[in-house]
């Protein structure tokens, strides 16, 4: 009798399992939030409508115009005069904000206008380099004209004004006006 | 009384120190089996660089249409090609029909472009003609950042 009594009080040693959980639980926080699922990036433009029968494209001025044209080698030419890459940028900047100073250059920033034409046999990553180029000369401008404003670069100026609701003025001031010229017809391959 | 004898210090618990193993072993099986359902890209898609680029952040406006030459077996690469979805588009007229439709289920539809980097712009022309045709006038050239 007294044998049998000894052992029935032991107890099986148990290790702390409470925490488990918890450990699971970070763990699977933790990598839900480190994983991210790629968004996409890239250039944005919206295209023109397309052209109606009948109806003549709306007269734009001359020197409220752009026209950076890329040709079949790859080779930049603004307003038909032969660039390199890097031109563009400063070139796009110095027609956009001419504000009517130069009388072959646009006369305000919200009538400047760039005009992108490419041939069947561009390059597709010479286009985009350019494009990108246009891109920058814009930010540069409108990163100057939020500087100014509200202290802080364009992207951060333009979440605020989202999320306050009010209007974006610096995109006001430089609208990016970027248009895909019509292509040629008849230049197929 | 014998009967009371018998079960009176037995007991009657399951044990669940191990569920949550369980049931995260289970969580993590099925994490790891489950597959994001991708697109079969049969052409090959290698996209350019850029710096001054954006995110677009609303995901399910996004279309994609591709572009690029076309994958042939042994690792050959064919001529460029237009693939929209799972598909290949040999018409390009397809194109309009397959975006209008698209944009009538989602009106704030942005097409993205995913251009191989070594194509030419003579079928991303065709591909803007046939978007402009069909009114998805919002387009995005997708680009990696710069490094």
């Amino acid at each position: 009798m007294a044998l049998l009594k000894k052992k029935k009080p032991r107890v099986m040693p148990e290790i702390p399992a409470s925490s488990l959980a918890d450990i699971a639980f970070l763990l699977l926080v933790f990598f839900l939030v480190v994983t991210t699922i790629d968004a996409d990036s890239g250039i944005g433009l919206v295209l023109p409508p397309p052209p109606e029968e009948n109806v003549e494209p709306p007269e734009v001025r001359e020197r409220n115009m752009l026209k950076i044209l890329v040709n079949a080698s790859g080779m930049i030419l603004i307003n038909e005069r032969p660039a390199s890459i890097q031109d563009v940028k400063n070139r796009v900047m110095e027609f956009v904000d001419n504000n009517g100073v130069d009388e072959n250059l646009s006369v305000n920033p919200r009538a400047a206008i760039v005009s992108i034409k490419t041939d069947r046999q561009t390059p597709y990553e010479i286009y985009i380099d350019m494009l990108d180029e246009v891109r920058g000369a814009y930010k540069q401008l409108r990163d100057a004209v939020a500087m100014q404003r509200a202290g802080v670069p364009y992207d951060i100026y333009k979440g605020r004004q989202e999320r306050a609701g009010e209007e974006d003025e610096v995109k006001e001031i430089y609208p990016m006006n970027v248009s895909i010229a019509e292509p040629d017809k008849g230049t197929g391959n | 009384m014998a009967f009371n004898k018998k079960n009176a210090n037995t007991k009657q618990e399951i044990p669940t120190t191990s569920m949550p193993d369980i049931v995260f072993i289970l969580l993590t099986f099925f994490m790891v089996t489950t597959v994001l359902r991708t697109t079969d890209l049969q052409i090959r898609v290698d996209l350019t660089r850029a710096t001054n680029i954006e995110k677009i952040e609303q995901k399910r406006l996004i279309s994609y249409v591709y572009v690029g030459p076309e994958k042939l077996e042994g690792n050959q690469i064919g001529d460029t090609k237009v693939q929209i979805d799972d598909v290949l588009i040999d018409n390009m007229t397809f194109i309009r029909r397959i975006m209008y439709d698209k944009l009538v289920e989602q009106p704030k539809l942005i097409v993205s472009l995913r251009v191989d980097r070594e194509s030419e712009m003579g079928a991303v022309t065709d591909v803007q003609q046939e978007l402009r045709q069909a009114g998805t006038l919002q387009i995005n050239y997708s680009t990696r950042r710069q490094q």
